[in-house]
């Protein structure tokens, strides 16, 4: 089950290694990362494997939002589906 | 070198996150037909059991499907058979029981509206109808989730003035009965022209007797998404670019309630019905169809020129949205409900919107005159008058109509009438209060247009 986990606020350092830390911490595999600054605000997404992920979906979302919170960031969660859906013919 | 687009990524998630983009509604449509019985009891017993066995784990999956992908999904409702179909089997029942069994029905599984106290009488009534029909203030009173509507004219029938007449009194009544409720009952009444039989939007969802036992409809919104793309179109930008970026993202919006649509059906076992693609604002910022209509060059909704807005965005709503989806149903189209629209308010408290300008706005929108508060002094004829012009124009020119009008008891024109929640807050719209009551109490029934005869 692949997802797309969307980072995105204020730039600040290290944003890749936490987040990255946090998918190996629940057993989320990262296959492909972009990064890029729009309108002043940094945006990163990561494409990831969420089939060993090692806790609920509840629970991954939660460690998702909090660690966004920790670091002022918005932290999202969404199906790569729901993109194959709406922007693919 | 990325695989994937990082720009369509970010417009969803801020689709999501900002402009309030959802999925409004997933609405499960149940038959009662097989709980017909001559016994109201046993009526009762056989549809509290049906909708708690068809609906047992709507509600879990739905919340399942939205966390699992990120989904924001907002409703979980039911509609069922018009219950005059049920009660005309039973001539002695008392037809609140039937709504009461819904409301407890409704609420076992955890749904928050459940639609079909209703009955079809656009040609006449048949046993039961108007039985119902005297029943629906009561109904709305002594119950918390029930919805009901009754549909009173079509393009291929003409307009039930009797019952026309009977709805003025029943929407009235509906105030009155709750008036220490904020009048509540009247906003969970709708009184259609050309009502369709898959819709998945409250109030007026019911499940028509041409479908089948049970099925899934979604019904999207995202006024937000919407006005958001239209903000970065330069404002010199022609016509035709604005309805290209509406259909655009209508399609996009559209896509994500099939897929909703497809998830749910295939982990429920039933079959997926309709996608409504409809904008519905709610009182939330930015969440709002007046402000489409002003980032397209309107000063304020109200104004010259809205008319031709509305009509380009319904359009352009359905082009982009049919091709999105397998079956499009229900309203599909803009709503403009005024107190569930932060910029209808607005305009409805600035005077730039008036009662006769969103009649003309009904024209060209998907459904019509909606949560529109009235003066509570408002006699029971000037709104039937108010119900037949509006199903006069949705009779002419083949489309679906409303009227959902709230009587404000004890509030006058200029005075404010607060629901809280989705159904917002809204000004006291004035209404000509001249009568028309020697018209609607010829009774009768208003000839088909010419655009019934079709055959």
């Amino acid at each position: 089950m692949k997802a797309f986990i969307t980072v995105s606020g204020k730039d600040t350092i290290g944003v890749i290694a936490r987040v990255s830390n946090q998918c190996a911490a629940l057993g989320i595999n990262v296959e492909d990362v972009t990064q890029r600054l729009l309108k002043g605000m940094f945006a990163m997404i990561m494409l990831v494997d969420l089939d060993h992920c090692t806790v609920s979906i509840d629970e991954m979302h939660q460690k998702f939002a909090d660690l966004g919170q920790e670091m002022g960031m918005q932290i999202v969660v969404t199906r790569q589906e729901v993109f194959d859906a709406m922007h693919n013919i | 070198m990325s695989m994937f687009n990082t720009g369509d990524i970010l417009e969803t998630i801020e689709m999501f996150t900002e402009e309030n983009l959802d999925v409004r509604t997933v609405t499960m449509g149940i038959s009662l037909l097989d709980c017909i019985d001559p016994d109201p009891q046993a009526s009762c017993r056989k549809i509290y059991e049906k909708i708690t066995t068809k609906a047992a784990n709507l509600v879990p999956v739905v919340e399942t499907i939205s966390r699992e992908y990120g989904i924001p999904i907002v409703n979980k409702r039911i509609s069922v058979t018009p219950i005059a179909m049920l009660l005309g089997a039973c001539p002695d029942a008392d037809p609140v029981d039937f709504a009461k069994t819904l409301d407890a029905a409704g609420k076992a599984v955890g749904v928050n509206f459940i639609g079909g106290y209703s009955a079809l009488v656009h040609k006449g009534f048949s046993a039961g109808d108007i039985r119902l029909i005297e029943s629906i203030p009561r109904a709305l009173a002594e119950t918390d989730i029930i919805c009901s509507s009754v549909n009173i004219g079509s393009t291929k029938s003409g307009l039930n003035i009797d019952a026309i007449r009977l709805m003025g009194q029943a929407v009235k009544k509906a105030a009155e009965l709750t008036a220490d409720r904020q009048c509540i009952g009247a906003a969970k009444l709708v009184v259609f022209c050309n009502a369709p039989e898959d819709n998945p939007f409250m109030a007026g969802a019911f499940h028509g007797p041409g479908e089948p036992d049970c099925e899934i409809h979604v019904g999207v919104s995202g006024p937000g998404a919407v006005r958001a793309a239209l903000a970065k179109l330069p404002k010199d930008a022609p016509v035709d670019q604005v309805a290209e970026l509406v259909k655009r993202t209508a399609f996009k919006i559209t896509r994500l309630g099939q897929l909703v649509a497809n998830l749910v059906s295939e982990k429920l076992g039933v079959p997926a019905g309709i996608i409504d693609l409809s904008l519905a604002p709610t009182p939330a910022i930015g969440d709002s169809v007046a402000n489409i209509l002003e980032e397209m060059g309107l000063e304020q909704c109200g104004c010259c020129g809205t008319t031709a807005c509305l009509a380009l965005l319904n359009d352009a709503v359905k082009k982009g949205g049919v091709m999105a989806s397998n079956h499009v149903g229900g309203l599909s189209g803009a709503f403009i409900p005024v107190s569930e629209d932060e910029g209808m308010i607005r305009a409805a408290e600035s005077g730039c919107l008036t009662m006769e300008k969103l009649e003309a706005m009904t024209a060209v929108c998907s459904v019509g005159i909606d949560m529109v508060i009235i003066p509570g002094d408002t006699t029971p004829e000037v709104i039937s008058g108010l119900i037949a012009d509006e199903a006069a124009i949705g009779m002419v020119n083949t489309k679906t109509t409303a009227v959902r009008v709230i009587p404000a008891i004890g509030r006058k024109a200029g005075e404010v009438l607060d629901f809280g929640g989705l159904l917002g807050y809204g000004p006291i719209m004035h209404l000509n209060t001249r009568s028309p009551e020697v018209f609607i109490n010829r009774g009768g029934r208003l000839p088909a247009p010419m655009q019934a005869l079709k055959n």
